[in-house]
Parts: C-alpha cells; structure tokens; sequence
C-alpha cells in the first residue's frame, strides 16, 4: 500500500478508537459526577495531551521507542487527535456563559488551558527522561 | 450500540478531514505557527455551535436526534477538532524560545474557538427561528 492511503487507514482507526474512548468517559462522567460541570472533557483533553507528549518524546528523533509514520500519525493525529476535543469543549464554555455561569465558565476556560499544557509538559518530561537523558 | 459505530465512524472522518485540512495550511502558511491547527479549531467550534442551536435544548439533545448528534458533533465534530496537538504545538514553541508565539497560539485559540462557537450558536438560532 502507498504511504498516503497507509497514514489516512492509520489516522481513520486512531480516530475512530479515539472517539469512542471519549464518548464512553463522557458518559462515565456524566453517570458519576453529574451533568453540573464538563468534568469528563477537561479529563480526556488532559490526558490526550500528557499521551501525545509522552509518545512524541519515546518515539522522537531521539527516543527509544521506533515507530513507523503510520504508528506515529495514528497515535498521534489519531487516537490523541480524537480522543481530545476542542469543540465540545468551546461548547460547553458558551453554555455555561448563556446559562449565566460566569465564574464557572470563565474556570473552566483558565483550568483547561492551564492543565492542558501541563499535561503535555508532563509526558514530554517522562518521556525525555525514560529515553534516558537529561530534561531541558 | 449503534451509537458507539456512528461516534467511531464520525471519529474516523474527521480525523482524516483534519489531518488533511491542517495539512494543506500548513504548507501554504508555513510551520512557524501553528495556522492549520488553529482553522480546523476554530471552524469546527463554529459548526458546533451551530448544530447545537439546531439540536440541543437546556436538558439535552432533541428527542429523534440522538443519532445524527452522535455521528456529526460526537463523531465528526468532536475528532475533527482537537487539544491534544494544540498542547504539544504550544509546548514546541515554548522549548523553540518562542514564548511570544505560544501565548498567542493559547489567547488566540481560546478567544477565538469561544467566539465562534458563540457565534455559530447565535447564527444557528435565526436560522431556526429561535
């Protein structure tokens, strides 16, 4: 197979595995912590953010895993890219701003950003440290 | 059941529209920013908005649309759109010594996803009506 449609395969199951995780942690999250606060997609966009570090640090130029484009791409652009969701959570900030919850929609905009980036800083702190050498 | 095939299905396309949209804008606009990224966010929380102005009430999804919200906002929408190389663009930039580009990169993601949901949202109900 040509690389361009192996990548597309690769991406199309990651997203598809990617996707489904999410829905069923959304649904998880809403059965244990109740519809009140997106508790589920702040969890799913922090943890796809720490995999994707940690993967694209073990499987970099540098790291010790190898992987193969396809592999690479649909983990990456795949599974962490479906997994992780930037639109339902652009959804429900404005659901909470028109329901008039400021303070908490405003909360929900700082935290995520906020533990996003530490969530990829973090895999790529482990990552770089498992491919054993020193974190910069 | 059903519902977990149209939200794997959905997943599926859009992250091959957004593998390949992203693609396409960054070898026009180059890599020093992360622009390919930024589009497919911002215009998948437009449409987001808009569908759920079509398809979301205060307690939910619309009786009868359950399925076509799996498939497009959960499914498509939902993959097609995504944090997770939002995060890892803004750390590269940040350990590439570009703090300036990746604060732009978070205020203007952030300012401009929530707009246009907003946006998406209010165009959606005139559209309907509502």
């Amino acid at each position: 197979m040509a690389p361009g449609p192996r990548l597309y395969l690769a991406i199309a199951l990651g997203g598809a595995l990617g996707s489904v995780a999410r829905h069923l942690c959304a649904l998880a999250g809403i059965a244990l912590l109740g519809p009140a606060f997106p508790f589920a997609t702040l969890g799913v966009n922090v943890a796809g953010s720490f995999l994707i570090g940690l993967y694209a640090a073990l499987t970099g130029p540098d790291g010790r895993l190898f992987a193969t484009p396809a592999m690479r791409h649909g983990v990456m652009a795949g599974f962490c890219g479906g997994f992780t969701t930037f639109s339902v959570f652009s959804l429900e900030s404005i659901r909470l701003l028109e329901a008039g919850q400021w303070a908490l929609a405003l909360g929900y905009v700082a935290v995520s950003a906020a533990t996003w980036l530490a969530g990829a800083w973090l895999g790529d702190r482990l990552g770089q440290r498992m491919n054993g050498r020193p974190t910069g | 059941m059903i519902g977990l095939v149209l939200v794997a299905l959905g997943g599926a396309l859009g992250a091959c529209a957004r593998f390949w949209l992203s693609g396409v804008i960054a070898r026009r606009l180059g890599e020093r920013f992360p622009w390919g990224t930024l589009v497919v966010n911002v215009s998948g929380a437009a449409m987001i908005g808009l569908l759920a102005a079509a398809f979301l009430h205060a307690e939910g999804v619309a009786e009868g649309w359950r399925e076509t919200w799996l498939l497009l906002v959960i499914g498509i929408l939902g993959s097609y759109t995504t944090v997770s190389s939002f995060s890892l663009q803004t750390l590269a930039l940040l350990h590439a010594g570009e703090g300036g580009r990746a604060a732009w990169n978070v205020m203007g993601s952030l300012g401009l996803c929530l707009a246009a949901a907003l946006a998406g949202h209010r165009a959606g109900l005139l559209l309907s009506g509502g």
